[in-house]
């Protein structure tokens, strides 16, 4: 899987750019409103009608609900990851810096905030922040905060004790210049390389979310949400939840092969260092 | 000694800062309590009765200490929907998920120890890349769309278990275990990935070593180079795995129990937060916290019990 080259990579990369060009376009296909209701047609056939993928039990364009769930996806799977690294970035590099009563705090916090299942942490804090899109975002990046920091804490730490940092220090550089200059570029290569892989576990959690009935409010669809609605009619209908599905697992799948093959490229350079 | 009682000072901090953690937590919203026993249709002098019975206008820290000394003396509350005591409603709620866990875990041990010991015997062979391939598209599907694939052919078109309900184990051993067999399944499907692939990794180096290279000169068969001499010392990131991946099936297979209707803790949990059962959610956050730190606690002594170097606070490699 590592070595084989080209064609693999650029399949993920050709479908993530269409999923992605179907999101942001979601509104403009001739298709019919994720939320219209086709009473003649319930859980219609791919192909029934003119609904290209069928329809679910409450008669609603498959195809169309698939195009704005992306956008819920997509938008949670890049935001969050961002805010987790930004708020878990920035403790985790002031704790490694510092050390100390601060860094001890830091510590116990995120061990006793990972001493929850992922899972369980994001339904209480979605809990506690509701259900919007934008609170949803927020809940799973408070989520992966603690990892992302934990991470963090531990390269800062190593990169802390090197030679250059005290070179900088020596040259008379501030806490804030070293922080900025020195050790910032060398923590963020890896975690850039870890956002794919985080991606991929947002998309997922959302779709759990979604599965249980907590993602985002009823009538803006989740493929997560789909999944779940379609299990009423499964012997009869499999489809209606087989081809959320497979939409979410294709595009998991190309979200981790692509944060496989950068971890690859990266592995590479260090060991050439 | 040293050791252990380091660890455990460890865990009882973590287990104060969690109860810290869940208290504050929901009490960020404490009108809300009230508002949800009350019901929609209270007036404000019922809210503030409500208020006053649950103790909601002494201060938090005082609130905080009466809280912990009744969870001391095993007293969660009661539900503020139902009024069952929390700690009851958990403990009829434990068994179906401690059983899902043993057997889920079993059928990863099953899949990754064997799955494991082959790929890492002859790294590269056409099954060690095929078994890596196919961990790599499992972990890429979320365990509900897997177990809603499993459900579909096993249980509706080939009706080999039932698609849903758990059969409690006075019910007989058969229709228990055949009521969390998909459950476990679709559980271990995607769990067995990540134990073989530390496994496999670890086994990779012992491999490497010369008391292996010994006891091949010796002429062992590879069963026994494997099982007696290499497997043991392998253990020890499979068993951070394994028991990372035991604490997080408490209260985090949520979605596999509401899916199959399972009575576990996950799914009490859902339910307290639908119903915005305050006293029930915090109780069971408790116990899984608890659960999962305490299962933590047990891998670190474990791993004092695989390698004697652990103990004596030697360095340990890898």
């Amino acid at each position: 899987m590592d070595r084989k080259a080209g064609g693999v990579f650029w399949l993920a990369v050709a479908w993530l750019v269409l999923v992605a060009a179907l999101a942001v376009s979601a509104a403009w296909w001739p298709l019919p409103a994720p939320d219209q209701i086709d009473w003649v047609r319930l859980t219609a056939k791919p192909g029934d009608g003119g609904h290209l993928l069928g329809t679910d039990s409450l008669g609603r364009d498959i195809a169309a609900r698939l195009l704005f769930g992306a956008r819920v996806s997509l938008f949670v799977g890049f935001l969050a990851p961002c805010i987790g690294l930004l708020a878990g970035g920035l403790l985790g590099i002031l704790a490694g810096f510092y050390r100390g009563t601060f860094d001890a705090l830091i510590v116990v916090i995120i061990d006793t905030l990972l001493a929850l299942p992922r899972l369980v942490l994001l339904l209480v804090v979605a809990f506690v922040f509701g259900s919007s899109l934008f609170s949803l975002t927020l809940s799973l990046g408070i989520v992966i905060a603690p990892s992302v920091a934990r991470i963090v804490r531990a390269l800062t730490i190593r990169i802390a004790e090197r030679e250059f940092i005290l070179a900088a220090r020596a040259a008379g550089a501030s806490d804030a210049a070293i922080i900025l200059r020195e050790i910032l570029p060398n923590v963020l290569m890896p975690m850039l390389v870890y956002m794919l892989v985080i991606t991929a576990l947002v998309i997922v959690a959302e779709g759990s979310l979604g599965f249980l009935g907590l993602s985002v409010a009823s009538p803006m669809p989740s493929w997560g949400g789909m999944i779940a609605e379609g299990r009423d009619v499964l012997a009869e209908h499999p489809h209606v939840s087989m081809i959320p599905a497979a939409v979410m697992f294709l595009t998991v799948l190309a979200v981790n092969l692509l944060g496989d093959r950068m971890r690859g490229w990266l592995d590479v350079r260090e060991s050439q260092l | 000694m040293r050791f252990v009682g380091g660890k455990f000072l460890h865990l009882i901090v973590v287990i104060l800062a969690v109860t810290v953690l869940t208290f504050a937590m929901l009490d960020l919203l404490p009108t809300s309590a009230a508002y949800a026993v009350a019901g929609a249709n209270a007036s404000a002098h019922d809210i503030a009765a409500i208020q006053e019975d649950l103790g909601l206008g002494d201060p938090a820290l005082v609130r905080y200490g009466k809280w912990l000394a009744g969870v001391l003396r095993g007293d969660l509350g009661v539900s503020l929907v139902s009024g069952q005591p929390v700690a009851q409603a958990v403990a009829s709620h434990l068994p179906a998920t401690v059983e899902l866990v043993v057997l889920a875990q079993l059928f990863t041990l099953l899949i990754a120890v064997p799955v494991g010991l082959f790929s890492a015997w002859r790294v590269d062979s056409r099954f060690d890349r095929f078994c890596s391939a196919l961990g790599f598209g499992l972990t890429s599907i979320p365990s509900f769309a897997l177990a809603m694939v499993l459900v579909y052919f096993l249980a509706l078109k080939l009706k080999w278990f039932p698609a849903v309900g758990y059969a409690p184990l006075s019910a007989g051993i058969w229709p228990n275990l055949k009521s969390l067999f998909l459950p476990a399944v679709s559980l271990a499907l995607v769990e067995w990935v990540i134990l073989m692939r530390v496994l496999r990794s670890e086994l990779i180096a012992t491999l490497q070593e010369d008391f292996i290279l010994l006891a091949r000169a010796k002429g062992l068969p590879a069963w026994k180079i494997l099982l007696q001499h290499a497997l043991r010392p392998s253990l020890f990131g499979a068993l951070t795995v394994f028991g990372l991946q035991v604490g997080n099936l408490i209260g985090g297979a949520v979605i596999v129990e509401q899916l199959f209707a399972l009575p576990g803790i996950g799914r009490l949990l859902l339910a307290g937060i639908f119903a915005q059962d305050f006293t029930m959610v915090q109780g069971c956050v408790l116990l899984i916290a608890v659960a999962y730190v305490a299962v933590n606690f047990l891998v670190d002594v474990g791993y004092g019990l695989l390698d004697p170097r652990v103990r004596c606070g030697g360095v340990v490699r890898g």
